[in-house]
């Protein structure tokens, strides 16, 4: 701890540079060999498994796990790049307690699920830390596929056009690839730089081009680039953030929690990136939690998240719930923000209503609740910003505010397809955007060489 | 609570569980505790002929498989008999008996196969005032190159011989170790009961290569670039033994002849069901080298506990209970009909039922039910066959139901018959036709 540890305001500098590592190290550490024998011995190779089902790219998991059991971790890691070739990735992040280790016979058997998430790093570490590359680029076909965002579900996409021998070139709007995995999610899933190891790992089939800082809807248009290939894949995620409409909101110390996650993953040195000593975040999905958990991590002494219904209806799940509570925040519920209370332009609270639900509609009871606060975080969910899209040419059609696909990920407009966050009725997940990716391009290999 | 005391031969033991000869009963700090742990008797580690004694092989002389999570359920070995000086093993014999008076001491014997090498070495373990002898016929490496150990027990006539040398050379009880390496076990029981043992002991080692080293292409345990087989033992040849035992128990030629039951036993449960096949004490060697010594006292516990249960009150109450019901396939009754029932609330839906029966059986389990993950069983099809039961990883979770005496049967369509019949009365049997 340093002098600054009870700092009021927005300062860097709460914990000794010890902490930052120790607090920023991989939340689940690898499974040793032994440790992952032992797991993968729990697995009874179910018939039609039910854990298959559950992951959203459909990995062949009692297949992956017996091949890990018999000593063949790369035999295991290649069952798992055919259908996921971000299972690095996802290993680190998928919410397996929502998906494939949710159903596990052994999670209805005894209550505790075989460590799937867990054993698929092992497999993938083991090829990754190899440099096994299991894929090779298919002899060329002479066409070219424009991606646009180098996010879980456009390098998927590309992967596996590439795969099929097309020539890809990924535009991404950032200076590095890789979507959210670098950018959003929680630094202790991820640490040591995965993310562009992974980008690496994944374009080293070779066939795929990155061109960074490039923006559809700033530097070309989407007719343009329609023009120009002969396919088009958008996997651009959501780049607007919803706006809080509580008075105040523009006060110094309120900011976006995707922002602020971003600076903290770009960050050389945590020690130096300023936090608020007390922080109130907004919201009740992944991303508040992640915000929260790693305000803490930081040194803000008191975290607390602010829903606005009840602990049923937050997205994140009962085990994001818990990991934050462990890590020392407050999440409370049935609050609503009113106003960001401010002196000199700076944050200094926040006042909330409480809420209720009447006749199924949330409204506010009249009473209210300020917290202290020097730092408040808006986690109220991104949007699709569909501006991008509006060049020349044809307007896509849009769902809910996202991009309309049918079944095979094709769009409104001929040769552009989409998947990953931007396109309506997805789940917000990395591994849901890899497996999107990837059918679009299997869509679009059809429609080219068909 | 029940008496587990054990009286074998004359041979008394506070427990059935005694150490086989093997190396946990190799020298006297080993037996000092065993004793202490609470084995009931140990048969001391095989003492060959005066002279320099054997030499072991001075790399690895253990290969094994594993079950689940490294579960050593089969060991195999290639060590030879006691690598000690004979006298050295004859005083700590004599002291360790003195010592501990109320625990079986059986001394192993092995020396070549003439009368002379018997009649020496008789006395001198007589001097120790051991309990007995155990006649070492089953070593299936090194020794039986020499003509010893499984070469002996492979020959009837030979076993029928040294037995009668022993016997005519020494007032202690002679109980004759058996090898499980030959094709009907009964035959050198016979053998030894024909010249007087007192009693047999099984099964030595099975003959067996544990593994192959798939860099170096020799089998494990490896000894510079070669490996031989060994004896095979542990949980893996509980089978092997219990089916061997079983056989000689019902032998009408050898009626009467005691027991003492080896191979794979591990806990109160295996012990029990050695001792209800006809067996009257039990020998342990590979539970003991996994485990140590403390088994022991699981096995004496779970053995009295199981007695007060089912009001077993001594030993001899299941001695030989199963004998009578181990019987020859032409037997059994092929009117009785069951079929597999799967409880829904203990069923975890891993589906293994389903597969193993679907492609490797009678397509009798189904997969789902009006569109849902499900796993029933389809009585049109059910052979009763057990395979699920086996496979299915909760227990308990697929019972064998048997119809009862007049229900239908709906794989055949037929009721079920409340006769016994069996083939020798089956109309399909070409041998029933002929002996019309
Ligand atoms: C804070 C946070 C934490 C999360 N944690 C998890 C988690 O733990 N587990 C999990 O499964 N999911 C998590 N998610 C969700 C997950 O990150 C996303 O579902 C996933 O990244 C979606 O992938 P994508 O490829 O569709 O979009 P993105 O990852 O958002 O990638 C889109 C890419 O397109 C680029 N782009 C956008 N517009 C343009 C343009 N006009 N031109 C060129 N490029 C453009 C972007 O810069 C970006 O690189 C989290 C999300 C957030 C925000
Ligand atoms: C390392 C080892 C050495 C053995 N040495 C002898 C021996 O000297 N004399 C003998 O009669 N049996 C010997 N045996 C066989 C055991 O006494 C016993 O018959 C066999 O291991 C089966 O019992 P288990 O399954 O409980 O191990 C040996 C077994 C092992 C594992
Ligand atoms: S990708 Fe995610 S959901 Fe699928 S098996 Fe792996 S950890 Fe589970
Ligand atoms: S459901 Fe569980 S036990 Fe069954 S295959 Fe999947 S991981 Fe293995
Ligand atoms: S094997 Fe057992 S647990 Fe698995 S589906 Fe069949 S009955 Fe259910």
């Amino acid at each position: 701890m340093t002098d600054r540890q009870y700092a009021d305001g927005i300062v860097p500098g709460r914990l000794s540079p010890e902490h930052y590592s120790h607090n920023f190290a991989d939340l689940h550490p690898p499974l040793d060999r032994h440790e992952a024998l032992v797991e993968a011995d729990r697995c009874y190779f179910c018939y039609d498994a039910p854990c298959m089902h559950a992951c959203p790219t459909s990995i062949d998991i009692p297949l992956f796990i017996r091949e890990i059991a018999t000593g063949n971790a790369l035999g295991a890691a290649k069952t798992i790049f055919d259908q996921n070739i971000l299972g690095g990735m996802c290993a680190r992040v998928c919410p397996t307690e929502t998906l494939c280790e949710e159903v596990c016979v052994r999670e209805e058997a005894e209550g505790k699920p075989v460590k799937i998430g867990q054993l698929q790093r092992f497999a993938t570490d083991a090829a990754m830390m190899a440099g096994k590359q299991f894929y090779e680029r298919g002899a060329p076909t002479g066409k070219r596929v424009a991606v646009v965002g180098a996010g879980p579900a456009g390098l998927a996409c590309a992967h596996r056009l590439a795969m099929y021998g097309h020539d890809v070139t990924i535009y991404e709007a950032r200076p590095k690839a890789g979507g959210l995995n670098e950018y959003g999610i929680a630094a202790y899933k991820t640490p040591q730089d995965f993310a562009q190891h992974e980008v690496d790992y994944v374009t080293a089939i070779g066939g795929v081009e990155i061109v960074n800082g490039k923006a559809l809807g700033r530097d070309f248009s989407l007719s343009q680039l329609a023009a120009e290939h002969d396919a088009v894949f958008l996997g651009m995620g959501l780049a607007g953030v919803n706006a809080l409409r509580a008075e105040g909101e523009e006060a110094d110390g309120v900011g976006n929690a995707v922002d602020y996650i971003a600076t903290l993953r770009q960050a050389k040195d945590l020690s130096e990136l300023p936090i608020g000593r007390r922080v109130v975040v907004v919201g009740g999905g992944m991303t508040a939690i992640d915000a929260a958990i790693q305000s803490r991590l930081l040194g803000a002494e008191e975290v607390t998240i602010c829903y606005r219904r009840g602990r049923e209806h937050m997205n994140a799940s009962v085990y994001e719930q818990d990991l934050a509570a462990s890590k020392g925040v407050i999440i409370r519920h049935w609050l609503l923000p009113k106003r960001v209370n401010a002196e000199d332009g700076k944050v200094t609270g926040i006042e909330l209503e409480y809420t209720r639900l009447a006749d199924g509609r949330l409204e506010g009871t009249g009473e209210t609740l300020t917290l202290k606060a020097d730092q408040v975080f808006k986690a109220i969910g991104q949007s699709f910003e569909a501006g991008a899209l509006n060049g020349s040419g044809a307007a896509i059609a849009l769902e809910g505010g996202r991009i309309r696909i049918d079944g095979e990920g094709r769009t409104s407009l001929p040769k552009v397809w989409a998947g990953g966050d931007c396109i309506a009725g997805g789940d917000d997940l990395t591994v849901s955007a890899v497996a999107q990716g990837r059918d679009a391009a299997e869509s679009i290999h059809q429609a080219l060489m068909g | 609570m029940a008496d587990i005391r054990s009286n074998f031969l004359g041979i008394k033991s506070p427990n059935p569980f005694w150490l086989a000869s093997a190396p946990p009963t190799d020298k006297a700090y080993n037996v000092e505790r065993a004793f202490k742990a609470g084995w009931g008797g140990v048969v001391w580690k095989t003492l060959g002929e005066e002279g320099p004694p054997v030499v072991n092989v001075n790399g690895p002389r253990y290969g094994a498989i594993w079950g689940a999570d490294r579960r050593l359920l089969g060991l195999n070995n290639i060590e030879l008999i006691t690598d000690r000086d004979l006298y050295v093993n004859l005083r700590e014999i004599k002291q360790v008996k003195k010592n501990w008076p109320d625990r079986a001491l059986v001394v192993s014997l092995m020396v070549p196969c003439e009368e002379e090498a018997w009649k020496a070495i008789l006395p001198l373990v007589e001097e120790t005032e051991a309990d007995g002898i155990e006649l070492n016929f089953g070593c299936p490496h090194g020794m039986s190159e020499r003509g010893m150990g499984s070469a002996v027990g492979q020959v009837p006539e030979y076993v029928e011989m040294v037995v009668r040398w022993c016997k005519q050379n020494t007032r202690m009880p002679v109980i004759t170790k058996l090898t499980p390496n030959i094709t009907d076990v009964r035959k050198p029981a016979r053998a030894a009961y024909a010249g007087g043992t007192d009693a047999v002991s099984l099964i030595n080692t099975i003959n067996s290569i544990t593994a192959v080293n798939l860099d170096t292409f020799a089998p494990e345990p490896t000894i510079d670039g070669k490996g031989s087989h060994g004896g095979y033992c542990g949980p893996a040849v509980k089978p092997i033994a219990m089916h061997m035992v079983a056989d000689i128990a019902r032998d009408s030629e050898t009626a009467g002849l005691p027991i003492s039951a080896i191979g794979g036993i591990t806990t109160w449960r295996d012990a029990a069901e050695f001792l209800a096949l006809g067996a009257g004490t039990v020998q342990v060697c590979t539970a003991a080298m996994t485990y140590g010594f403390k088994i022991v006292e699981e096995m004496a516990a779970g053995l009295s506990n199981w007695m007060d249960a089912k009001g077993h009150a001594t030993l001899d109450d299941i001695i030989g209970r199963a004998t009578p019901n181990v019987t020859d396939w032409q037997y059994l009754n092929l009117n009785y009909v069951t079929k597999a029932r799967i409880d829904q609330d203990l069923c975890i839906k891993c589906g293994r039922c389903h597969i193993a029966c679907e492609d490797t059986s009678h397509q009798a389990i189904t997969a789902t039910v009006n569109g849902v993950r499900r796993f029933e069983v389809i009585e049109e099809e059910c052979v009763g066959c057990n395979l699920c039961v086996n496979v299915c990883p909760v227990e308990d979770c697929i019972d064998m139901v048997s119809l009862a005496a007049g229900a239908l049967d709906k794989r055949t369509g037929q009721p079920v018959s409340a006769d016994y019949a069996n083939w020798t009365m089956h109309p399909n049997n070409p041998m029933k036709a002929a002996a019309e």
